[in-house]
């Protein structure tokens, strides 16, 4: 026998109890670790944006289009190293209720600009470049329909339209990309977007968007300003910012899901640290004459303080460690189905370990006030009267 | 008195506050009790004889006087210190047996050994000897709820021994038992006493009991009043 033994047993004396303080913890953990996995992979896009892409939209907002003839204007702009611009093209595969992202990009300048994020191979770019029906999948959804190169599939918008009136465009795979770096995900396509707009019933020689690089962040600010000034008091203004702060905006209109996370969860800790905390002194007051009799046979009040803390850690850490599972395979059995909206779903190990803390912390913070009894608690008064 | 007292007292007063009232338990008590007695104490309820074992394990202070325990003077150790030297040199019998419920017999006698620096297999042969003197080894692993009051007090026994304390502190003991199973418990301390040497001081109401003891000390408003029993 050792410490750890004696507090396990002092947790588990009252199974019932014990179990329903590990339930509700259990269930603060779990509504952290999914609301975390979502905030997470909100804000991935944010955190992998280079510092020195900027991003051109329409000023009114980023859903209203540019004319073509601006990627010719911005690419002289002195500072601007590249640019590539690209079109939302609203795209579902087969049934609406498909949602698939697709864009049609200049193929040149996209692949150039976005060469960091996605490994697209040389025959790839070439073959894109020369089919002008042709198109790249990433790898995540290729592989969720089962696509391979050559495929011939038709893809719908729920946007445009052909001018025969057909919703449908149909392309040809012409490559299969991975991923460079961890943190993007691979489940969208690339179209090409002169095919795109020669085809398509309105809205012709029109962009979404333009990204562009500069020759260093350093001058990020002083190239923005000069787009947007090049522009000011035309039809099409711009508002030009870096890729990190266009995604901000754009996650923005989803709500604040960091203050909704911290809202929910704060909500749920604080009961439980009441619940908790409440029900962990009312044990150790119960247990006062055993108190008392271990400092009669010599333990020191500190000693009887690390008991109890342990105790309430022990509990924090079964319920935490048993909710962030929990969470865990929640996200896992989501992350498929939702990849199209949340790319990269996970409990990572960033999480965990913020779940760790908030365990210890909150084993702390249930423990105190029982601890602090015990360790005062004077043996004459404990073993009480007679 | 002798020099080689395991225990003094000398000159000790004790009072307690209650609301306004502050009561005096003793004045000025002397007392010397040799290594190797088997001392029985006596008194009415309310005498100050919990208190006295209290002062003596070093649960509770006294107001004034010194108390001196096998060379150790504890009235002033800080409680730290206190917890150290009570765990090496006091073992305590009580009323109600006071074992922990979620812990079998030997886990119970394995308490005190948790502040030793013995280890795992030391520590369970002083649980396994412990247990045999007092004749429960066959129940190492019985919970004290499966086992008769006298039988608790035979853990609680092995728990205050099994460090190989001086000094037995036993209040009222047997209160709690039959005559038969009290008995059991007296003839063990007597024992203790004689065959292991320990010193012995035993807070009972039972005559019968204090027949047990080498001498019965009477505590009655703050002084003994000693009797020398023939065993
Ligand atoms: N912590 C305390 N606070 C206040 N009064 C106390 C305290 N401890 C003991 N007393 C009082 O001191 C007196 C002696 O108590 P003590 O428990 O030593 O008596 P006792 O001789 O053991 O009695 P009993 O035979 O009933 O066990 C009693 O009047 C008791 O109420
Ligand atoms: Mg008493």
């Amino acid at each position: 026998m050792n410490d750890g033994v004696l507090i396990a047993k002092n947790l588990f004396r009252k199974k019932l109890r014990a179990i329903l303080m590990i339930v509700s913890i259990l269930i603060a953990f779990a509504i952290f670790g999914v609301l975390a996995a979502f905030e997470r992979a909100f804000n991935a896009g944010q955190e992998v944006s280079e510092d020195d892409r900027l991003v051109v939209v329409n000023k009114i907002n980023f859903t209203q289009p540019l004319p073509i003839s601006y990627f010719n204007r911005i690419a002289a702009v002195p500072g601007v190293r590249q640019v590539t611009y690209a079109n939302w093209f609203g795209g579902y595969y087969q049934d609406p209720k498909n949602f698939t992202i697709v864009m049609a990009v200049e193929p040149a300048t996209y692949l150039d600009i976005t060469a960091s994020d996605f490994a697209y191979d040389g025959a790839m770019r070439e073959r894109f470049e020369r089919t002008r029906t042709g198109a790249l999948v990433g790898r995540q959804l290729a592989a969720k329909w089962g696509w391979k190169v050559g495929d011939r599939i038709p893809i719908s918008s729920s946007i445009f339209q052909q001018k025969d009136g057909s919703h449908s465009w149909e392309v040809e795979i012409v490559g299969v990309f991975d991923k460079n770096k961890p943190q993007v995900d691979t489940n969208f396509m690339l179209i090409r977007w002169d095919y795109f707009d020669e085809t398509r019933s309105f809205g012709k020689d029109t962009i979404g968007w333009l990204i562009l690089k500069t020759d260093s962040p350093a001058i990020n600010d002083r190239v923005s300003e000069t787009i947007d000034k090049m522009f000011e008091n035309s039809f099409y203004e711009t508002a030009t910012d870096t890729e990190k702060a266009f995604n901000k905006a754009f996650m923005a209109q989803l709500g604040n899901v960091a203050l909704i996370v911290t809202l929910v969860v704060g909500a749920a800790f604080v009961t439980i640290l009441m619940i908790v905390g409440n029900t962990m002194v009312m044990a150790v007051r119960e247990r006062t004459r055993e108190i008392a009799v271990l400092k009669t046979l010599g333990f020191s009040g500190a000693r009887v303080l690390r008991l109890v803390l342990g105790e309430t850690l022990l509990l924090a850490l079964i319920g935490g460690g048993i909710g962030i599972a929990i969470a865990a395979a929640i996200t896992a059995s989501m992350r498929d189905s939702l990849s199209t909206f949340v790319p990269n779903l996970e409990v990572g190990p960033g999480i965990v370990l913020s779940a760790v803390g908030l365990m210890v912390a909150l084993g702390l913070a249930t423990g105190l006030v029982p601890a602090w009894n015990a360790f005062r608690l004077k043996i004459a008064d404990g073993m009480g009267r007679g | 008195m002798n020099d080689s007292a395991l225990v003094r007292l000398s000159g000790v007063g004790k009072g307690f506050v209650k609301g306004r009232d502050a009561i005096s338990i003793f004045e000025h008590l002397d007392l010397a009790i040799p290594e190797g007695d088997f001392v029985a104490v006596m008194g009415p309820s309310g005498s100050g004889k919990s208190t006295l074992l209290n002062l003596l394990g070093g649960i509770d202070r006294p107001d004034t006087g010194a108390i001196e325990i096998a060379g150790t003077r504890i009235d002033g150790l800080s409680e730290g210190r206190l917890s150290r030297w009570r765990a090496a040199t006091i073992g305590f019998v009580f009323q109600f047996y006071n074992l922990m419920p979620m812990l079998t017999a030997a886990q119970n006698v394995e308490l005190p050994l948790l502040l030793t620096r013995l280890g795992g297999r030391e520590r369970r042969a002083h649980v396994a000897a412990a247990l045999e003197v007092v004749g429960l080894a066959d129940r190492a692993k019985h919970y004290p709820r499966e086992m008769s009051g006298g039988q608790q007090q035979r853990v609680a026994i092995a728990r205050a021994i099994v460090s190989d304390p001086k000094l037995l502190l036993c209040d009222e003991p047997t209160g709690d038992l039959d005559r038969g199973s009290a008995d059991e418990i007296l003839a063990m301390l007597k024992s203790l006493n004689a065959d292991l040497g320990k010193t012995v001081v035993m807070v009972t109401h039972d005559p019968a009991a204090a027949r047990y003891a080498k001498r019965t000390l009477h505590l009655d408003k703050g002084h003994f009043e000693e009797k020398e029993l023939a065993a």
